[in-house]
């Protein structure tokens, strides 16, 4: 898995090597330093009965361990600088792979995350990694280091009492590691419970309305202190393993300590040892136990973060469904004829779980169709496979005469606008946003595309007109006035063919009424597909679908359905009963 | 000696939230840290334990490393000079037992404390986070409409994450450092007071460079929060927008914005951490420059001190130059680490804060004394009240007084504003007899909404009155006005749990028979008996896995079951597509069968058999009758059903 990231190291090799090579100059000198200590003192005053003391070799000493404490500071330093600019350097490519690869997502992949798990990769899941990245080379390498330096020092001074740590270094780390394996679960189980204390929280946000026409405050505040409350219960669960974690380490440190003062004091009483060494032992004790622990850490990170990576990864590997490799790029929409044959399609690549099953039709260009059919009849499903959003499982979709996967992604779409049931504006001004159809659309082309979907009016009763700001997924207009800007929006391609996925539900009928007039004599040459709930919206079209289960049960004129499909019937008297009595 | 580093601080955090400095300051400190105190109250005793313990710890630790200068000093140096005795071992070793038990003592004090202070810390978080959320149900929906629910929701998180660390860490820490490096000191000053100086420059020097070092990390970590914040708001807009950028074919586009985008985020991150993570190195290698001196100008004092003809000030023994040394060490670790958790402190106190905020907002006003309750006509045709679930419900004032509850609403001369500028009411005058429903037709922001809204005073009016069964609904008790209302909002919101659950969410004690039945009435049972595990079947995501209209189907449901005299059905059947409406219309027309319902609606067939219907605009009632006389005034219903039409 970890060599998927290796590629994010692009750009800054250098930087990572650099850390890795200051953190271990850092670590070598900071480990010499108590070893010049030792000498110091065994050199320098204790340097056996009867001798004086060596002043100049006390300086001398004391000199060299001052440089090497500077070096050590402007190394770390460096190491510190270097290690960011690697580290985010990395996040900043491995967001990109991330991003870049979104945007190859077919639907189909996108409808394999949900937004907010994207989100999530993009964002908190690269941290980790980032984390982790910057803390692989800065304190793996720094406390492997130390760790075998002071031990290798710790040998050079006093071999028998460097045994010490051959006792203390295992149990520390498999104490540490012991405490953290089994407390991982226990981690897991009290995040879980974070999300659904979190998910309470949220749903009453969502819900604030319902709670309260309901008088439900007083439940769910008690529903709510229950999950508080089983995670009161989790995190005690949890940190109740971690909290060993100080006291046994410190003990096992503490123990170090006495145990080499106790041997250590028997060595020099014997004559064996002196007493610089005893000091140098002493900081090497600190040293050496403190990279066990942060190694032990390091290794706990890089499980606690596999989730992320895994997440990560499974991004990358994503296989796009759809490409237009073999597409080619001379070849355009020539006009807006549409032919479906023997289509299938399954969203789960199933032929035994069939969304569309054989659907045949062919549509000349100019012609305005519509279509029906109730919830999961597969009206969005059908619609979506001209633009090839989704690709076939078996048979063809014309566009234009050739089979979609004839043209390149970019010709096909330009041409086939489609205008998606949940639609989106963008932050911005509502003239950025219409620019998304057609980057260099002039002013005049964005009026009239605007006008068709009577949308100017009210743009221009805004104070800045074109230039209003629209926040984030266009919160400062209603429904309506965003359904009609996304359909100008798709107007301003100049397509061959329009798709309205039930784009003029939250217009009134008045205005539903005037854009398809507008639709039908501005972009008389487009093939324009409906799919409408209003009967209304349908029963001027030249010809319409009815859908059912997957199935295009009927296609003709409104006129001839009427008397002939029960479906549209039914629909269409479920809405005019009424007025039929007038 | 340098003490182990603490471990649980990075296990405690966990996947997924997110740590490293937080710099927002809080706005007034001492008073936000006064009124946490009060959360520490129930635990006070637990807390002196805690904080006894903490600095018990503290002291083992530097009592334990003064040890080192009796051993050398008074043991090992006259043992190696003069030879050893068994006496003398003996001595040596129950001083090396007697540093032992400290040590040993500092590491049991070190568990008893966490452990304490980890039930403390759960408990305070539970009660905060039980008051604030306890709180946030009785605020008006007037707070919900101007607070983000991202806003609302960090307080449950951040901020109370940031608390935990805090509570956990922080402050314990914070108590354990202090006391560590005034005992360090204290023993330094004891051991040599020459020495003692160069830790006084040394730590000038550190404080410098902590906050020098702050300042800078400080400016640049604003620079990366600003640069995260746009990274991550295009991330989240582009990814929501996934499929219109493929419509469009924007990918390229947004490809070369994004990586501006992230090469700003980039930069300003990289000098972030530089910042954050250059202190680290700094302190610790400042420590062993001290360490160096020492070193060096110790040894010439222990020279000095052979010599004997120097001031006692500049004299040292070789135990006590070892044992200086170590503190030395010991020093810089408890200054960094305080440094660190200063600013952790900081931010949570700010959040903090910001949850204080929200407990301290004003709750829903409820002025109201008339009840709702169970009742039963007696021999004599009188109301009389009742403990147990009966058909009829009356109005009780406080008097005692009762009054059957029929539902008859009437609005005098309402005004309403949401914000007090803009007009959304305009003297709205209308009336609802028991029974009868009422319809509302408009285009969007023609205060449809709003009058239901005002109805079960989810907003109160500015001028008029409306009344229920006569009574001021301002006089009515609010818990008690919403119990006599249902409604199916357009919005249909549904909880996690079970659908069965959900369906029960209009009224407690309702039987599973109940449920059936109210769900048949919705024509919600047959889609819910094939969901995979019927009335069973778990609802997540605010019902995900359900289409919207079969949530509109179980939200009529949830209303059927509250068996209220009043009816509200705002867009109720708005994505239901018009068969299946056609094919629960009987199932409506019996839910408000003696009801006093008001409907909005978008489709005109949905209310064409109101008793009334009121064609609203721009906050004023401009049309009202039955279907039948709009359509002979010819007015705007008139167009706005015959723009339906006149295309056929």
């Amino acid at each position: 898995m970890i060599k998927k990231f290796f590629p994010a190291v692009r750009g800054y090799g250098w930087q990572s090597v650099g850390a890795s090579l200051m953190i271990i100059l850092e670590g070598v000198l900071e480990i010499m330093i108590p070893f010049f200590m030792t000498k110091l003192i065994n050199e320098g005053i204790d340097v056996g009965p009867g001798l004086p003391p060596n002043i100049d070799l006390i300086i001398k000493y004391g000199a060299l361990m001052l440089l090497m404490a500077v070096f050590a500071l402007i190394a770390g330093a460096l190491c510190a600088r270097l290690a960011a600019v690697a580290g985010t350097g990395f996040a900043a490519n491995l967001r990109n792979m991330l991003f870049t690869k979104v945007q190859d997502f077919s639907f189909a992949n996108v409808d394999n995350f949900s937004t907010a798990s994207i989100v999530t990769r993009l964002t908190t899941d690269v941290t980790n990694i980032q984390n982790l990245f910057t803390m692989l080379i800065r304190m793996t390498v720094r406390n492997f280091i130390i760790m075998f330096t002071a031990f290798f020092f710790a040998m050079a001074v006093n071999a028998r009492l460097s045994l010490v740590f051959a006792v203390t270094i295992p149990l520390l780390a498999g104490i540490m590691l012991l405490i953290m394996m089994k407390a991982h679960p226990f981690f897991e189980k009290m995040l879980s419970k974070l999300d659904l204390m979190n998910s309470r929280v949220q749903e009453n946000l969502i819900a604030i309305r319902v709670v309260k026409a309901f008088v439900k405050g007083e439940d769910e505040y008690v529903s709510f202190a229950d999950a508080a409350l089983a995670l009161k219960k989790a995190q005690l669960a949890a940190e109740r393993i971690v909290i060993w974690n100080n006291p046994i380490s410190q003990f096992i440190f503490y123990a170090a300590m006495v145990a080499v003062c106790f041997f250590g004091g028997q060595l020099i009483v014997g004559g064996k040892m002196k007493y610089g060494d005893l000091s140098g032992f002493l900081a090497f004790i600190g040293q050496i136990l403190s990279s066990v622990m942060m190694l032990s850490m390091v290794f706990v990170s890089f499980i606690i973060t596999r989730a992320s990576q895994k997440r990560i990864a499974e991004v990358l590997d994503e296989r796009i469904d759809i490409n237009d490799d073999d597409a080619d790029p001379a070849l355009t929409v020539s006009d807006g004829s549409v032919e479906f044959e023997n289509v299938n399609f399954s969203y789960s690549k199933n032929p035994d779980n069939l969304t569309l099953t054989g659907v045949y039709f062919s549509v000349r260009s100019g012609e305005t169709i519509g279509i029906i059919g109730g919830t999961g009849s597969a009206k969005t499903t059908l619609v979506q496979l001209i633009p090839r959003l989704y690709e076939v499982l078996s048979g063809s979709v014309r566009v234009g005469g050739h089979d979609v996967r004839e043209y390149k992604l970019h010709t096909l779409r330009d041409s086939v606008a489609m205008v998606l049931q949940t639609n989106l504006l963008f932050s911005g001004t509502i003239e950025d946003n219409l620019r998304w159809g057609n980057e260099n659309a002039t002013r005049e082309q964005m009026e009239s595309a605007c006008r068709a979907a009577c949308a100017h009016d009210f743009i221009m009763s805004f104070p800045n007109g074109y230039q209003t700001d629209l926040g984030q997924g266009g919160v400062n207009v209603s429904g309506g006035q965003k359904q009609r800007l996304c359909i100008a929006r798709a107007l301003l391609k100049s397509p061959k063919v329009v798709i309205l996925d039930d784009s003029t539900s939250a217009c009134d009928t008045a205005t539903d009424a005037a854009i398809r007039k507008a639709l039908r004599t501005e972009l008389a040459g487009t093939t324009t597909f409906i799919i409408a709930q209003r009967i209304a919206s349908v029963m001027d079209a030249d010809r319409v679908m009815v859908l059912d289960d997957g199935r295009l049960v009927a296609f003709d004129t409104p006129k001839n359905l009427y008397e002939t499909n029960e479906i549209y019937r039914e629909v269409y008297e479920s809405q005019m009963k009424g007025g039929e009595e007038e | 000696m340098s003490s182990a580093p603490k471990a649980s601080e990075r296990v405690a955090r966990g996947p997924g939230m997110r740590g490293g400095p937080k710099f927002a300051k809080p706005k007034n400190t001492k008073q936000t840290f006064t009124r946490l105190l009060k959360y520490f109250k129930p635990y006070a005793l637990t807390l002196i334990l805690v904080t006894i313990c903490i600095i018990a710890a503290a002291e083992a630790n530097v009592y334990g490393t003064a040890q080192l200068k009796p051993i050398i000093d008074d043991h090992l140096a006259p043992m190696a000079k003069f030879g050893a005795t068994g006496e003398k071992w003996g001595a040596f070793t129950l001083a090396i037992i007697k540093m032992g038990i400290v040590y040993a003592l500092g590491a049991v004090c070190i568990y008893i404390h966490s452990r304490l202070m980890l039930r403390v810390s759960t408990g305070i978080l539970y009660d905060i986070r039980t008051e604030m959320f306890k709180k946030m149900q009785r605020l008006p929906v007037k707070y919900f409409d101007s607070h983000t629910h991202g806003e609302i929701m960090s307080r449950y998180t951040n901020d109370t994450d940031s608390m935990r660390e805090m509570l956990g860490q922080g402050i314990p820490n914070l108590i354990n450092s202090l006391f560590r490096v005034v005992s360090v000191f204290i023993m330094m000053l004891i051991l040599s007071p020459a020495l003692t100086l160069i830790t006084v420059v040394m730590l000038v020097l550190m404080i410098f460079v902590v906050k020098t070092l702050g300042k800078r990390s400080g400016a640049f970590y604003k620079k990366r929060q600003a640069a995260l914040g746009v990274a991550n708001g295009y991330i989240e807009e582009m990814t929501e927008g996934q499929k219109v950028v493929k419509v469009f074919c924007r990918e390229e586009q947004i490809n070369e914005r994004f990586k501006k985008l992230n090469d700003e985020l980039r930069k300003a991150e990289a000098g972030a951490n530089t910042w954050a993570s250059i202190l680290m190195p700094i302190m610790g290698n400042l420590s062993y420059i001290q360490y160096a001196i020492t070193a060096v100008l110790g040894a010439l004092m222990v020279v000095a001190s052979l010599k004997g003809d120097y001031p006692a000030l500049l004299t040292l023994s070789v135990g006590s130059l070892v044992t200086f040394l170590q503190y030395t060490r010991n020093f810089a670790q408890p200054i960094t680490m305080m440094s660190q958790q200063f600013n952790s402190i900081l931010s949570a106190l700010a959040g903090a804060e910001r949850i204080f905020a929200l407990i301290d907002e004003e709750p829903e006003a409820d002025e109201g004394s008339v009840k709702l309750v169970n009742a039963r006509l007696d021999s004599t045709g009188g109301l009389e009240e009742v403990s147990e679930r009966t058909d009829v419900w009356a109005w009780k004032t406080p008097e005692g007084e009762l009054t059957r509850v029929r539902g008859h609403v009437v609005f005098n001369d309402v005004t309403f504003s949401y914000d007090g500028e803009k007009i959304v009411l305009d003297d709205i005058s209308l009336y609802a007899k028991p029974g009868q429903k009422i319809a509302f037709v408009g285009s969007t922001g023609a205060g449809k909404t709003t009058i239901t809204n005002l109805i079960n005073r989810f907003y109160d009016i500015q001028q008029g009155e409306i009344t229920y069964d006569g009574f001021n609904i301002r006089d009515i008790a609010k818990d008690d006005l919403r119990k006599s209302l249902a409604m199916v909002l357009q919005d249909t919101h549904l909880f996690t749990g079970t659908v069965r659950e959900n369906i029960r969410f209009g009224r407690k004690d309702a039987t599973d028979d109940e449920i059936v039945k109210a769900a048949k009435l919705a024509n919600a049972h047959s889609f819910i008996m094939h969901l995979p595990n019927g009335y069973d079947t778990m609802i997540v995501d605010d019902g995900e896995n359900l289409s919207q209209g079969q949530r509109q189907l179980i939200a009529i449901a949830r209303a059927a079951i509250a068996d209220p005299p009043v009816l509200i059905l705002d867009e109720a059947t708005s994505s239901i597509d018009t068969r299946t409406e056609a094919h629960i219309e009987r199932g409506m027309d019996e839910l408000m069968r003696g009801r006093t319902v008001f409907v909005i609606a978008h489709r005109l067939s949905t209310v064409r058999n109101s008793d009334a219907i009121m064609v609203l605009e721009k906050g004023r009632i401009i049309e009202r009758g039955d279907h039948r006389e709009l359509i002979a005034q010819k007015g705007r219903y008139y167009k706005l059903y015959t723009g339906a039409f006149e295309l056929s």
